[in-house]
């Protein structure tokens, strides 16, 4: 059986006007793999999320999302960005905000349907409960996860996290991966955590934005061997073991790319 | 209290066609300071309007100067006030798009630029000009045509507004995030700053120049401290917007004192107020 891919790095270099931040970037992933990228700071991890997401425009090689171009798939992503530009004083409710998770181009859908599904996505991360609330009442860890809902809401096929847990308070922490958990295998999960030694036991395959070709000022994507730690459900980045970036367990699909 | 009566005799008294349109006007214009406000206050492009409303006495001082002098007779201030609103908002809305950290020198420079010219003109226009009346509103100057405009701006911004809440709501509360869902959020952007720039027009003849972004921020964000979502808030400023223009109107006729500073002195004692109000009781729920 073949697993189809659902992302596809080709080569990829992307700048901003003044500074090169990716170089030959390749890498692929697979429907209902649960992958982790890791880097340090200001390596460029929201950017590559951006580029995934056609938010930005590569200044060379192709990029394929769905089998398709990302600006045009992008709408089957649910997406959860790093810095959700958030004004205190906007009013709306908790459900109001998981609800903008299906709005579409233009027109509206039917508002039972949708109160519907944006409660279920609400179930999902556990926070149903809080509905009707003000946004703005809720903890920073709570906001996360009702953006995690968000993404949610529109039932897609992947989901793409950057840095969910970062600055959050352990139990929403633990909260947000039982949320993954139960995702895994049937949704593709891309997730960008902050800590560079491990990542969650759910990871399939680790990519880090970190070393640099040869002769290059901007970095690239390299796969690392995940070692299996024995106790508080956590996989080990093993950093001095390197794969090719492109090296997956579906051995079949690799040759004919 | 006989002045205060005097305000619905004069109201109702067909010897005073001003007082009632400059009523009508605080009531079509509340619409927009309700319902426009909201998204401006939400979208915090309060800013990039205030540019724009300054800018446009630019436009007014060269149709006067050109009207003036007979270069093109008869022709309408309000003219090169859309002109020169929407030309500042296509300038201010590129730049923002493009690079946003320019986006204040260039607020700034729309600004100033915008009010010298209009300064600059009116100086050399034939005859005598008072820019102050188009600064500050003259309530009095109010035409049927200008009601019929406001009307119809109404229309189209409460349909925009309806049509398209979702798109409006989920760009003004995460842009990247509705670009991502297929919204065309640099469209909608634009769109909104150009309705803005023409309603800017419209409601100076109201409130005047300086003191539109105020009407267009104040109800606002009085309404926003209880609104529960986006429609409550453009409900209530509008509410607000009608109870500090009638305030207003009275109390300018009432005690003889410009009818567009009184409003704007209502509406900023309401906002404060309230302010004041939720940092308490945030205080105490802590
Ligand atoms: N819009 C931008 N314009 C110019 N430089 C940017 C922009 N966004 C990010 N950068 C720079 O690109 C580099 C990568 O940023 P980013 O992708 O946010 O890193 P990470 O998410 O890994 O912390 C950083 O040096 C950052 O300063
Ligand atoms: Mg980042």
């Amino acid at each position: 059986m073949s697993v189809p891919i659902v992302l596809h790095f080709h080569d990829v270099s992307f700048s901003y006007p003044h500074l090169t931040v990716l170089e030959e970037v390749g890498f692929h992933v697979h429907e209902g793999e649960f992958i982790a990228l890791v880097g340090p700071n200001g390596s460029g991890k929201t950017t590559l999320l951006k580029l995934i997401l056609g938010l930005e425009q590569p200044k060379s090689g192709t990029i394929e999302l769905l089998g398709q171009n990302p600006s045009k798939a992008r709408v089957q992503i649910g997406y959860v960005p790093q810095h959700a530009s958030y004004d205190p004083s906007f009013p709306i409710s908790v459900l109001e905000v998981v609800k903008m998770g299906m709005v579409e181009a233009r027109g509206r859908q039917p508002k039972e349907k949708l109160r519907q599904l944006a409660l279920e996505a609400l179930h999902q991360v556990e926070l149903a409960s809080l509905a009707d609330r003000p946004y703005s009442d809720l903890s920073g860890g709570q906001r996360r996860r009702v953006l995690v809902a968000r993404a949610l809401a529109s039932k897609p096929n992947m989901l793409i996290l950057d840095e969910p847990a970062a600055n959050m308070d352990k139990e929403s922490e633990q909260r947000l991966y039982e949320t993954l958990a139960k995702l895994k295998g049937k949704t593709t999960v891309l997730i960008v955590t902050h800590d560079m030694k491990r990542v969650s036991a759910l990871t399939d395959r680790v990519f880090c934005i970190d070393a640099h070709k040869e002769g290059k000022v901007g970095r690239t994507v390299v796969q690392h061997m995940l070692e299996e730690e024995p106790d508080d459900g956590v996989k080990r980045i093993l950093h001095d073991v390197e794969i090719p970036a492109d090296q997956c367990r579906y051995p079949q699909e690799a040759g004919n790319e | 209290m006989s002045e205060f009566m005097g305000f619905f005799d004069a109201l109702f008294s067909p010897d005073f066609p001003f007082v009632r349109n400059a009523f009508f006007a605080g009531v079509l214009s509340s619409v927009l300071f309700g319902v426009l406000g909201s998204v401006v206050t939400v979208k915090r492009i309060a800013g990039l309007a205030g540019a724009i409303s300054h800018a446009v006495l630019g436009g007014i001082g060269i149709s006067l100067y050109l009207s003036a002098t007979g270069m093109v007779p008869n022709l309408s201030p309000m003219v090169g006030a859309i002109v020169f609103a929407l030309l500042s908002a296509l300038i201010i809305g590129t730049v923002s798009l493009k690079s946003k950290q320019r986006e204040d020198t260039v607020i700034q420079a729309i600004w100033a630029i915008g009010m010298s010219i209009g300064v600059l003109f009116m100086a050399k226009t034939p005859g005598y000009t008072d820019p102050s009346s188009y600064l500050f509103g003259n309530i009095l100057l109010i035409s049927t045509q200008d009601l019929v405009l406001l009307l119809t701006l109404d229309v189209v911004v409460i349909l925009l507004a309806w049509y398209f809440y979702p798109q409006i709501e989920a760009t003004s509360f995460d842009e990247e995030f509705s670009q991502v869902r297929g919204i065309p959020t640099r469209l909608v952007f634009l769109v909104i700053l150009a309705i803005t720039a023409v309603a800017v027009v419209l409601l100076q003849t109201f409130v005047g120049i300086v003191m539109v972004i105020a009407m267009l921020t104040l109800p606002a964000g009085t309404a926003g401290f209880g609104a529960k979502n986006l429609v409550a808030m453009m409900v209530g400023s509008t509410l607000f917007a009608l109870l500090f223009s009638f305030a207003g109107l009275v109390s300018g006729w009432v005690l003889d004192l410009p009818v567009g500073a009184m409003v704007v002195v209502i509406a900023g004692a309401f906002f404060l107020g309230r302010s004041v109000g939720h940092l308490i009781k945030m205080r105490r729920s802590r």
